[in-house]
């Protein structure tokens, strides 16, 4: 048995990289990482459409399924000559006012609701029945009432936004108002902050991750309320057409409107991102990935 | 003879506790404290001393005594106090300056006049450069500077001070020590220095109280003769230092020892 060979003195041992090396390394495989990603989606896609092309040409009923290039011809025949209602972009431009009224309207209304009750444990155990039963109601049903109540105009339709964005906003805030650190209400209150200071410089700052992620959700059933209103009576709007396709048994029709309203939501989703990211400047490296459009 | 400035006379503390019963943190509670003055308290943990704080601080109302600043008593929270928390209580969306900057702010000061006011003090705190960093960029003795310069910069006259170095480690303490004196030199406030680091209670202070187990009461005092201006880390080799936490450390211990034993019959 032989020992060992004693290590050879650092400075004849070979360097195998240098820090440059590394870097470079560490560069490539990243981005190839991020092309590989890209490609690996673009297949997914191509292997699904395609997939669903071929099966609807030559075995199942296009009729009612459709295929994406029928749903392609009818995109690019609603945005050259518009749809039989008029232009594409009347009916999306009413179908995101809906949306952006309602939403407003009850994420404005859901702050300062949830803030009020967040920071008033006598007021929300007296509303607590009211609020989990009125959560519990199918809102959306309420659609019918509103277009009855408010006709076939906007107001119908934001009405039913708003019932729908005001609960999702309101429970977030709620949380958020609750749960502020007790240290830093004391804390500004020896600083000499008075109840509204501290609403202004401590709750609501606090609450403010809650309520953006909040309004991810809440956006996509924006959304939704004001292609729902619009199905439940209309005029106009990109609800109105999908409502009018089903009636003519236009399957492609449904399929784009609803790729409409799905770029409309990747929209507002990466707007929304935007904003979180630049409000929450001062939170540690965040991650950018909770994302919810329903 | 100068009347306290802080003056706790019989003060008890009762809390309803979640089993039905009532907890007593602080029982006959008498201490007094001049203007001026740094007051350590020590106890064992748990005994009662942050409870101590928020009853000077207008936190808290007492439920039997009283409690007085000024020769009045404590109703609200009372004019010219500063209290540095045990945790972090610097705000995280606010940057370094908007910090400090918002003692004044809250109390009317104009803006400008209140950022002047916190960038003298982030440079009196040493933190000059970073007054756009936002507390989660800085270290953690770091932020306790942010806390020190938001506190001092309403000018207290009364700084209550809730085992604020607890979280650092030993280096960053003793630095931190080294300021606090430093910065409290000038000022002229009146500290309570609450703490269950006897090294550190006996390096700061001119009084160190020591309470006992819960409910929390005065069991001793001494007084700390030492010289001041002091460096804490030369000033704990010393043998004056040595033989007065000797003596203290004979009155705290019987009190460390009964709340390890309660402790211990609480896991049992």
């Amino acid at each position: 048995m032989s020992l060992e060979t004693p290590a050879a003195p650092a400075a004849s041992l070979p360097v195998l990289e240098t820090e440059q090396d590394i870097l470079t390394r560490a560069k490539r495989a990243s981005s190839r990482r991020k092309r590989n990603t890209w490609l690996l989606r673009l297949a997914l896609v191509v292997v699904w459409l395609g997939s669903w092309e071929l099966t609807a040409t030559y075995w199942i009923d296009p009729f009612f399924y459709s295929k994406p290039s029928r749903i392609w011809q009818r995109l690019v025949e609603w945005v050259t000559s518009g749809t039989d209602f008029g232009s594409l972009w009347y009916q999306l431009w009413v179908t995101v006012e809906e949306a952006l009224v309602g939403f407003a309207i009850g994420a404005v209304a859901g702050v300062i609701f949830g803030v009020i009750l967040g920071r008033s444990q006598y007021l929300a155990d007296v509303l607590a029945p009211f609020i989990k039963a009125a959560n519990a109601v199918p809102r959306i049903v309420l659609a019918s009432l509103f277009v009855i109540w408010f006709g076939l105009g906007l107001a119908s339709k934001v009405a039913t936004v708003v019932v729908l964005v005001f609960f999702v906003v309101f429970f977030n805030a709620f949380t958020g108002a609750r749960e502020v650190d007790r240290n830093l209400i004391d804390n500004a209150r020896i600083l000499g902050a008075g109840r509204m200071q501290v609403i202004k410089a401590i709750v609501l700052p606090s609450a403010t991750s809650w309520i953006l992620s909040s309004l991810h959700t809440a956006f996509g059933f924006a959304l939704i309320g004001a292609v729902v209103g619009e199905y439940a009576g209309s005029k106009a709007g990109i609800g109105f057409l999908i409502s009018n396709a089903q009636g003519t048994f236009d399957s492609a029709g449904i399929y784009a409107a609803m790729i409409i309203i799905t770029v409309v939501a990747l929209l507002a989703e990466w707007g929304i991102g935007n904003l979180e990211n630049r409000l929450l400047r001062w939170r540690p490296s965040m991650s950018t990935s909770s994302q919810t459009v329903i | 003879m100068v009347p306290p400035l802080i003056e706790l006379t019989g003060a008890t503390k009762r809390f309803p506790s979640g089993s039905g019963s009532v907890h007593t943190a602080v029982r006959d509670l008498t201490m007094t404290v001049q203007p001026g003055e740094f007051v350590a308290v020590v106890g064992p943990t748990g005994c009662g001393k942050s409870t101590t704080l928020s009853l000077v601080s207008g936190l808290q109302p007492p439920s039997a005594g009283r409690v007085r600043v000024n020769g009045a008593d404590v109703k609200s929270i009372p004019d010219g106090v500063g209290y540095m928390f045990q945790t972090d209580a610097v705000m995280p969306w606010r940057s370094v300056l908007d910090n400090v900057a918002s003692g004044p702010r809250f109390r009317g000061v104009p803006k400008a006049e209140a950022r002047a006011q916190a960038v003298d003090w982030i440079a009196r705190v040493g933190l000059a450069g970073f007054e756009k960093y936002y507390p989660h960029q800085l270290s953690g003795g770091m932020r306790k500077r942010v806390a020190l310069a938001q506190t001092l910069v309403t000018k207290p006259k009364i700084l209550l001070m809730d085992e604020p170095f607890s979280a650092l480690d030993v280096q960053t303490r003793a630095l931190m020590q080294d300021e606090l004196l430093r910065l409290w030199s000038g000022s002229g406030a009146a500290v309570i220095f609450v703490t269950h680091d006897l090294d550190e209670a006996i390096a700061l202070s001119d009084k160190v109280v020591v309470l006992t187990t819960s409910p929390a009461t005065v069991k001793d005092v001494f007084e700390i003769p030492l010289e001041r201006p002091r460096k804490v880390e030369d000033l704990r080799l010393t043998e004056d230092f040595r033989k007065l936490y000797a003596d203290i450390w004979e009155s705290l211990r019987s009190e460390v020892d009964k709340a390890r034993e309660k402790g211990a019959n609480r896991v049992a």
